[in-house]
């Protein structure tokens, strides 16, 4: 016998003393619990979004559409960085107001490579209020995981109110499980020594949030 | 390197002897557990719903393990159409055998690891190590502990039991023989040490071609796993590498992709005490250029069918490795996590560590009874595993033996032998007499409910006790009298 027709075989005989249950999973448990917590406009859940990001060390940054060019080029300017990462579908305005050396994705390129890249620059596909966390799906406007991991400078822009929701439950709705995920809540951390938080391990040392309102 | 099998290790009461006599240990376990502990209850308070949640991982669970063959099959048929390979190990050597072979086939001799309790238990790394393939454990709680060669003592934090001293000077003394030293001149504050990790590791994240990691939660219905971690080396692993091989027990199915919302909740606030934890990586098979090329899940058993055919101890198997039983449990604070002689540790080790492994050992035995049955740990489990309720049934198992699966076939075990159990209990309990906190806490619960006690034990003790009278349990513990009466004066804690 396989190994998988022994591990079946045993699982059969070790649940053999529980009746066999027929009921469909859809309705073998009550789901009691909430779809989100409490009730908020849609300005009150970016709000949210907002202190939960910083209350986690992310720098968190407003502005509107059309100064989205201008803070991008000043935090890049900020920072110091020479380089920046950029994913094939980001929407080339973004990136109009730097003279930031551009770094397109690419699967050829080495992680060595990458590891010489200062900063980079994500859309992303929802962020959660209640946890503070923005998710990537690896659409072309986020690129490969890895680019967010590598460079030491992460800056995610977040379209409000749209691509924010209230809470976990409502987050996994608007995902699609089929493509790579990346939840990010705050920057890298360990508090593993001690229980003293560090920022940034291995991850990037810095995540600045920017939420951009309007068009 | 840390062990997996833990040969020859004492049992219980004696390993935890010497560990409340090392006040390093004693001192830096205190603080940990009551610095998460704190923060754990603030974190769960934020929800309205916990009780809710709480209840729907439960039942979300329990649903899984009674129907896991079918789940199991569903899982291994999404993998496989997103592009994944299934492997099926009945025990540890299999497992290991299986992720040899497979870190042999690309032609590579070194794997980086996220960390995973799962290729502890099996021992992967010594097995791997033994075939000349050097495994690189990449979370810096593990890493301190691989370079420190020990063990882990703590499922979130496994090395909790070391300070920043002691740290500094693994780092400095060690680091040069596996890769990268430490940075000259390195002092013993956290964010130096972390960025001597962080140089140290990154040159290997970025040469590795085979990554191995284990997984939170694997989803019947798409086939996709899920790593929780805060450090990022989760998702250097899980992406960088060429080869992915995931080694996961067969426990860790949840059915649907919804249900990942009660857990994703639920873990992070039981474990690291935050409303989520910083990163968190999910995947479906490959995606073309986009992480590794090839996956491979390595689904392990290695006693769990035996655990599951067990009416009253399979609960174990709902356990998510939230870790919050060990932060609340009075004897694990003072015993520290070897003390248990598992990677399992606290609470959860004292329970699933003899289903998986049987309780023929004499630290097996033991374990049962490295507890004061208090219930905290019943309290803050997310998936309201009864630990006592498996605890005194494993102790009757123990003293009374009876009918048990082992290796999947039915048989019979005896008393434990010549009265281990007995012994054993003796020296839990004179263990517990010697360190006035844990016995504090046993006898306060005794006062409490001291009108249920029986005068001859139930199940388990009754061998033992239908020879002897039991003591009757005062109405006040004398310490608590003494305390009353004397105030203050006793000031030994
Ligand atoms: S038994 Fe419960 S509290 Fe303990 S680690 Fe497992 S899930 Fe967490």
């Amino acid at each position: 016998m396989s190994s998988r027709d022994l591990i079946l075989a045993r699982v059969r005989r070790a649940i053999a003393d529980v009746p066999r249950d027929d009921t469909p999973y859809e309705q073998a448990f009550e789901r009691g619990y909430l779809r989100e917590h409490g009730s908020r406009d849609a300005g009150r859940t970016v709000d949210l979004l907002a202190e939960n990001l910083a209350d986690y060390r992310a720098l968190v940054h407003r502005c509107t559409a059309g100064e989205l060019a201008a803070t991008i080029a000043r935090l890049l300017a900020e920072r110091g960085s020479a380089s920046v990462a950029v994913p094939t579908g980001l929407p080339p305005e973004w990136l109009a107001a730097t003279d930031v050396t551009q770094v397109p994705d690419s699967a050829a390129d080495t992680p060595a490579e990458l590891d010489r890249v200062d900063s980079v620059v994500t859309a992303c596909a929802v962020a959660v209020a209640e946890t503070g966390t923005i998710v990537l799906d690896g659409s072309p406007d986020q690129g490969r995981r890895r680019i967010t991991l590598v460079p030491d400078h992460h800056i995610c822009v977040v379209r409000v109110p749209d691509q924010v929701v209230s809470s976990v439950p409502r987050g996994l709705e608007r995902l699609d499980p089929l493509r790579p995920l990346t939840w990010i809540s705050g920057p890298s951390a360990t508090s593993d020594i001690e229980l003293d938080r560090v920022e940034g391990v291995h991850g990037p040392r810095t995540l600045e949030v920017v939420l951009v309102s309007g068009e | 390197m840390s062990g997996g099998t833990y040969l020859g290790m004492p049992a219980f009461p004696k390993a935890a002897h010497e560990a409340v006599r090392d006040t390093t240990l004693r001192g830096n376990l205190r603080h940990a557990t009551h610095t998460i502990r704190a923060k754990r209850a603030t974190a769960v308070a934020e929800l309205s719903d916990w009780a809710e949640l709480r209840e729907a991982g439960k039942q979300i669970k329990d649903h899984t393990l009674r129907n896991l063959d079918t789940y199991l099959v569903q899982l291994e048929e999404s993998v496989t159409a997103a592009g994944g390979t299934v492997h099926w190990a009945v025990d540890a050597d299999e497992a290991n055998r299986i992720v040899t072979r497979l870190v042999k086939a690309t032609g590579e001799s070194e794997v980086v690891k996220v960390k995973s309790m799962a290729t502890q238990e099996i021992g992967l790394n010594e097995a791997l190590e033994a075939e000349g393939i050097d495994a690189y454990e990449t979370d810096l709680a593990e890493l301190i502990v691989q370079l420190g060669k020990d063990r882990p003592s703590h499922i979130l934090v496994p090395a909790i039991h070391r300070n920043r001293g002691e740290i500094r000077d693994i780092f400095a003394r060690e680091m040069g023989e596996w890769g990268r030293p430490a940075p000259e001149g390195l002092t013993d504050t956290p964010a130096e040490l972390a960025d001597a990790a962080r140089l140290h590791l990154r040159e290997k994240f970025l040469r590795a071609k085979v990554g191995v990691s284990g997984a939170n939660f694997m989803v019947a219905e798409t086939g996709t796993l899920v790593v929780v971690e805060s450090e990022g080396n989760g998702r250097m692993c899980l992406t960088l590498p060429e080869t992915l091989i995931s080694v996961v027990g067969i426990e860790k199915i949840v059915p649907t992709w919804q249900d990942l919302e009660v857990f994703l909740q639920t873990l992070p606030r039981s474990s690291t005490a935050e409303r989520m934890n910083p990163y968190t990586s999910t995947w479906t098979g490959t995606t073309d250029e986009d992480g590794p090329r090839d996956f491979h899940l390595v689904l392990i058993d290695n006693g769990r069918t035996d655990t599951l055919a067990d009416e009253v101890g399979r609960q174990a198997l709902r356990c998510i490795r939230c870790s919050a039983c060990l932060n609340v449990c009075p004897v694990y604070e003072r015993a520290g996590g070897h003390a248990y002689g598992s990677v399992y540790p606290g609470p959860i080790g004292a329970i699933l560590s003899p289903q998986l492994r049987g309780t023929g050992s004499e630290i097996d035995a033991s374990l049962p009874y490295a507890s004061s049955l208090c219930g905290a740990c019943y309290d803050v489990c997310p998936v309201a595993i009864d630990i006592p309720e498996v605890l005194v049934h494993l102790r009757e198992r123990v003293v009374q033996g009876g009918p048990v699966t082992r290796e999947g076939a039915r048989v019979v075990v005896k008393p434990a032998k010549g009265h281990a159990a007995e012994r054993a209990a003796m020296r839990a309990a004179r263990w517990a007499f010697s360190h006035p906190g844990a016995l504090r806490t046993g006898q306060r619960l005794a006062s409490r409910t001291r009108r249920f006690h029986p005068r001859t034990l139930p199940g388990p003790g009754r061998a033992w006790s239908e020879t002897r009278s039991l003591p009757v349990v005062p109405a006040e513990p004398f310490r608590d009298w003494w305390q009353r009466t004397h105030g203050g004066k006793d000031t030994a804690k």
